[in-house]
C-alpha cells in the first residue's frame, strides 16, 4: 500500500541567459547607441513576460531542467545527486515555488516546507528570542507553533544564555545551531533540505542528521540534496540521479550512488583540463585548471604511486583579507582531506590585490585505489564563497604498477589511505620456551 | 493517473499557478505580513542613543526649517487663523509619511532579496509590510501635532473627523508608487536613485512649506495633477478647517483617481513580473 505524495510530471524550467557580445566601441556615440539599444531591448523582454534575462544582451534559451517526470511515495527519504549544473537547485526551487516552471508540473500532497538555508531572514539586529518566532513565520510556522515548541527549539540550539542578545555578536556556531534547531522543529509531510547540513562543527552536525532521520522514520518524506554522498547514503533510501537537466537514474540509494560515481568518472564529461568563460561580474573565478602526472601528461586516471599535480589558474576581481583558495579531496564520495593554499604560507591571509593568478600543487601520494574527486573554491575565510567548483576533476586511481595480494592497502580493504609505516623488529630470542 | 486521483493533491505547481489563488495565498501569509512589519518597527531605531527620539525631533526640526524659509523668508501666510507652525505641521505629516512610505517600500525588495531567493510567500508582502513602519512614525508625529496644537491652545474643528480618507489615500498613494518602483529596481538599479528626486522635488511642488493658496489662480489647476497636493490640502482642511471645503475642489478628486489608478496599474505590473523576481533579483 503505497501513496504518492509528489508527482512530477514532464517538469521543464527555462532560462533566457545573456552573452555579452565583444563588439568594440571606438565613439562616445557607439557606446551610447549600444547602451540605449540593449536597456531598451531587456526592458521589452521584462515586460512581455515571466523571462528573466541574466545579464548580457545577446540572448539564448537555456533549459536548467527539461522532460523530468518522477514520483515520491509517502515515507521515501530521496536523495537528489548530480554533478554541478545538473539541476537540483532548479529543482528545489520548482518544488518550494520561489520560482515558476516553464511547462510541465509538480503534483503534491500535504504541507511542504523547504530548507534551503538555515537562518532564511534572520535580521542580526533581533535577540535569539526573537529571530525564533521571525524565521518561524518566515518557514510558515504560525505564532502558536512557535510558541508551543519554543522551549524544545532552545534546548536543542544549546543557546539558552544568550537568547536576549542580538545574533550579530553570535559565533557562527550559535548562529548555525539556532537556525537549524528552529528549522529542525517545523513538522511538513514533505520536507525538501538543500546541503544545509555542511555547517557548524561535526557534533552538531551529527546531531541535526540525527534529528533529520527521527524525521524521516516518522514517516515523513523528505527529499535531500547533497554533495557529501556519506550523508546521502545513511540519510536515502532512494535515490534521483539527474544529469544536464533530465533524470538519468532512478532507484534505490546504493545503487544511484554507484551510477553516479560512474557517471563521475565518465571522461566524456570529465576532462584533465577545463577552461571556463571569463565571467568579470563574478568576485573570483576559476579561469582554467589541469591535472597531470608526473610527465606532465594531462591525465584522469593514475597508478597508486603516480604522481599527480594540479594547476589552477583564477581571476580576482576584489581585493580582500582572508581569501582562501582550497581544494577538498573525496575518495568514493567520502571527504578524505581539505588543503588551503593559507596552511602553510599564513602571510597569504593578509590583503590579496586583484588580478590573475596560478597555483599549483601536489597531491599526497600514494592514494589508494579507487574513484576521487576533487573540489576547488575561492572564499573569504569565515564569511562567504567567492567561487565553488564541486567535482572539478574526476579520476581514478587504479592498482597498475603491482600486485595488491598481499598489500595492506589493496583497494579491496577498508581503510582509506596508503602508508608504508617503517616497522623495526628484532628477535628477541630465537627459542620461545624449553 | 487518472483525473480523479489528482484531486487528492492539494498543491499544484505549474506555470501560471501563483496566479490562481493570489489573494487566497495573501490572506494565508497574513502571520508574515505582521511580522515582518514588526520586524522593520523593532530593528528600525536599534543602535541608535537616542532610539525613538528620533521619531520625535526629525518632523520637530523639519517644521521649523520650514516655517523659518517660507514665513520669515519669502513672507508667505498661513491659512485662516492657524499659526504657521501647525499648518506647516499639518501639511507634513502627509507628506513626511508619503516620503517615507515611498523610500522604503520601493527598496523593499532589494533589502529583503534572501527571503525572496529562499523561501515562497506572496511577494507583495515585503513592500506592504515596509509601509507599516512609516505609519508607526506618521502617528508618533500625529501625537506630536496634538502636543503642538494644544501649546497654541488650538482647538481642531469637526471636520478632523475626515482625516482617515486622506490617510488611506496617501496610503494608497505611497503604495502603489512604492510598488512599481520596487518592481522596476529588482532588473534595474537605476531606479533606486530615482526616488530621492522625486521626495526632493516633491517637497516643494506640493503645498508641504507654505499654503496652496499661495500658487497663482492659472497654475492652479496644473499644480493640482501633483496628487499629493489633494492630501495636503484634505489634511489641512481636516484639522485646520482652513480653505473651501476639500470635497467641492477638484484637486481631491484627482488624488483619489491618481491613486487608484496608480495602485491598480502598479498591482497588475507587479504581478506579472513577481514570479520571475527570485530568478534575477
Amino acid at each position: 500500500m503505497t501513496e504518492i505524495v509528489i508527482d512530477i510530471h514532464q517538469l521543464g524550467k527555462s532560462y533566457l541567459i545573456g552573452h555579452h557580445n565583444q563588439v568594440k566601441h571606438n565613439a562616445l556615440r557607439d557606446v551610447i547607441v549600444h547602451g540605449v539599444q540593449s536597456f531598451t531591448q531587456k526592458f521589452k523582454y521584462l515586460l512581455n513576460g515571466n523571462q528573466p534575462i541574466l545579464s548580457g544582451d545577446e540572448v539564448e534559451e537555456f533549459w536548467a531542467l527539461r522532460n523530468l517526470s518522477f514520483s515520491v511515495e509517502k515515507g521515501d527519504k530521496v536523495g537528489i545527486i548530480g554533478r554541478n549544473g545538473a539541476g537540483k537547485s532548479t529543482l528545489l526551487k520548482l518544488l518550494s515555488r520561489i520560482t515558476e516552471p516553464t511547462e510541465g508540473e509538480i503534483r503534491v500532497k500535504g504541507r511542504v516546507a523547504s530548507l534551503l538555508e538555515v537562518g532564511t531572514g534572520f535580521h542580526p539586529e533581533l535577540t535569539g528570542r526573537e529571530n525564533i518566532f521571525l524565521n518561524g513565520a518566515i518557514l510558515g510556522m504560525t505564532r502558536a507553533e512557535v510558541k508551543r515548541k519554543f522551549d524544545e527549539i532552545v534546548e536543542f540550539s544549546e543557546v539558552e544564555k544568550f537568547l536576549d542578545t542580538p545574533v550579530k555578536r553570535y559565533s557562527s556556531g550559535m548562529y548555525v545551531r539556532l537556525a537549524f534547531a528552529i528549522a529542525a522543529h517545523l513538522e511538513p509531510e514533505i520536507l525538501v533540505v538543500d546541503e544545509v547540513l555542511a555547517v557548524g562543527d561535526t557534533k552538531f552536525q551529527k546531531k541535526c542528521l540525527g534529528k533529520m532521520e527521527d524525521v524521516a522514520n516518522q514517516g515523513r518524506t523528505v527529499l535531500f540534496v547533497s554533495h557529501n554522498m556519506g550523508t546521502i547514503k545513511t540519510l536515502c533510501n532512494k535515490g534521483v540521479l539527474l544529469q544536464q537537466g533530465q533524470l538519468i537514474y532512478k532507484g534505490d540509494i546504493d545503487s544511484v550512488v554507484q551510477k553516479y560515481l560512474e557517471s563521475v568518472q565518465d571522461t566524456s564529461i570529465s576532462k584533465p583540463e577545463v577552461h571556463f568563460e571569463p565571467n568579470v561580474q563574478k568576485e573570483a573565478q576559476l579561469v582554467s585548471a589541469r591535472i597531470f602526472n608526473q610527465h606532465q601528461e594531462p591525465c584522469l586516471s593514475f597508478d597508486v604511486f603516480d604522481k599527480i599535480f594540479l594547476e589552477f589558474t583564477y581571476d580576482l576581481h576584489i581585493a580582500a583579507r582572508n581569501i582562501v583558495v582550497q581544494l577538498q579531496l573525496e575518495r568514493n564520495g567520502e571527504m578524505l582531506f581539505y588543503s588551503f593554499d593559507t596552511d602553510v604560507d599564513p602571510d597569504r591571509l593578509e590583503r590579496r590585490e586583484p588580478g590573475r593568478y596560478q597555483a599549483r600543487v601536489e597531491l599526497p601520494t600514494p592514494l589508494k585505489a579507487g574513484l576521487y574527486t576533487l573540489n576547488f573554491d575561492i572564499g573569504v575565510y569565515g564569511s562567504r564563497n567567492l567561487e565553488m567548483v564541486y567535482d572539478l576533476f574526476s579520476f581514478e586511481i587504479e592498482e597498475r604498477s603491482f600486485n595488491s595480494r598481499f598489500k595492506s592497502y589493496a583497494a579491496r580493504k577498508d581503510g582509506k589511505i596508503v602508508t608504508h609505516l617503517k616497522w623495526t623488529q628484532d628477535c628477541l630470542s630465537p627459542v620461545l620456551r624449553k | 493517473m487518472s483525473k480523479s486521483k489528482a484531486e487528492e493533491f492539494n498543491l499544484v505547481i505549474k506555470p501560471g499557478s501563483i496566479e490562481k489563488n493570489y489573494w487566497l495565498d495573501l490572506w494565508r501569509f497574513r502571520e508574515l505580513f505582521y511580522i515582518l512589519s514588526w520586524r522593520d518597527i523593532k530593528v528600525r531605531y536599534k543602535q541608535t542613543v537616542i532610539g525613538i527620539a528620533w521619531a520625535v525631533i526629525r518632523p520637530l526640526l523639519t517644521m521649523l526649517v520650514l516655517t523659518f524659509v517660507f514665513s520669515n523668508l519669502a513672507n508667505m501666510s498661513s491659512e485662516g487663523n492657524a499659526p504657521y507652525q501647525v499648518m506647516v505641521f499639518a501639511g507634513m505629516l502627509p507628506w513626511q509619511f508619503f516620503s517615507n512610505a515611498l523610500s522604503t517600500s520601493s527598496n523593499s525588495l532589494i533589502t529583503n532579496t534572501n527571503l525572496i531567493s529562499k523561501v515562497y510567500f506572496p511577494r507583495m508582502i515585503v513592500p506592504a509590510s515596509s509601509i507599516i513602519t512609516s505609519f508607526v512614525d506618521f502617528l508618533i508625529s500625529f501625537c506630536i501635532m496634538a502636543v503642538i496644537m494644544a501649546y497654541y491652545q488650538y482647538v481642531p474643528p469637526v471636520t478632523i473627523f475626515f482625516l482617515p480618507i486622506f490617510i488611506l489615500i496617501a496610503f494608497t498613494l505611497s503604495f502603489g508608487i512604492g510598488l512599481f518602483l520596487t518592481t522596476l529596481n529588482v532588473k534595474f538599479r537605476d531606479f533606486k536613485y530615482i526616488v530621492p528626486f522625486i521626495i526632493q522635488f516633491g517637497l516643494y511642488i506640493s503645498p508641504v512649506g507654505y499654503s496652496s493658496s499661495e500658487v497663482d489662480a492659472k497654475w492652479q489647476f496644473w499644480y493640482s495633477l501633483n496628487p499629493m497636493v489633494g492630501v495636503i490640502d484634505g489634511f489641512r482642511w481636516a484639522i485646520l478647517g482652513t480653505g473651501e471645503n476639500i470635497f467641492y475642489s477638484e484637486s481631491f478628486y484627482i488624488s483619489v483617481g491618481v491613486s487608484v489608478l496608480v495602485l491598480i496599474i502598479s498591482i497588475r505590473f507587479f504581478r506579472k513580473l513577481e514570479r520571475s523576481f527570485a530568478d534575477i533579483i
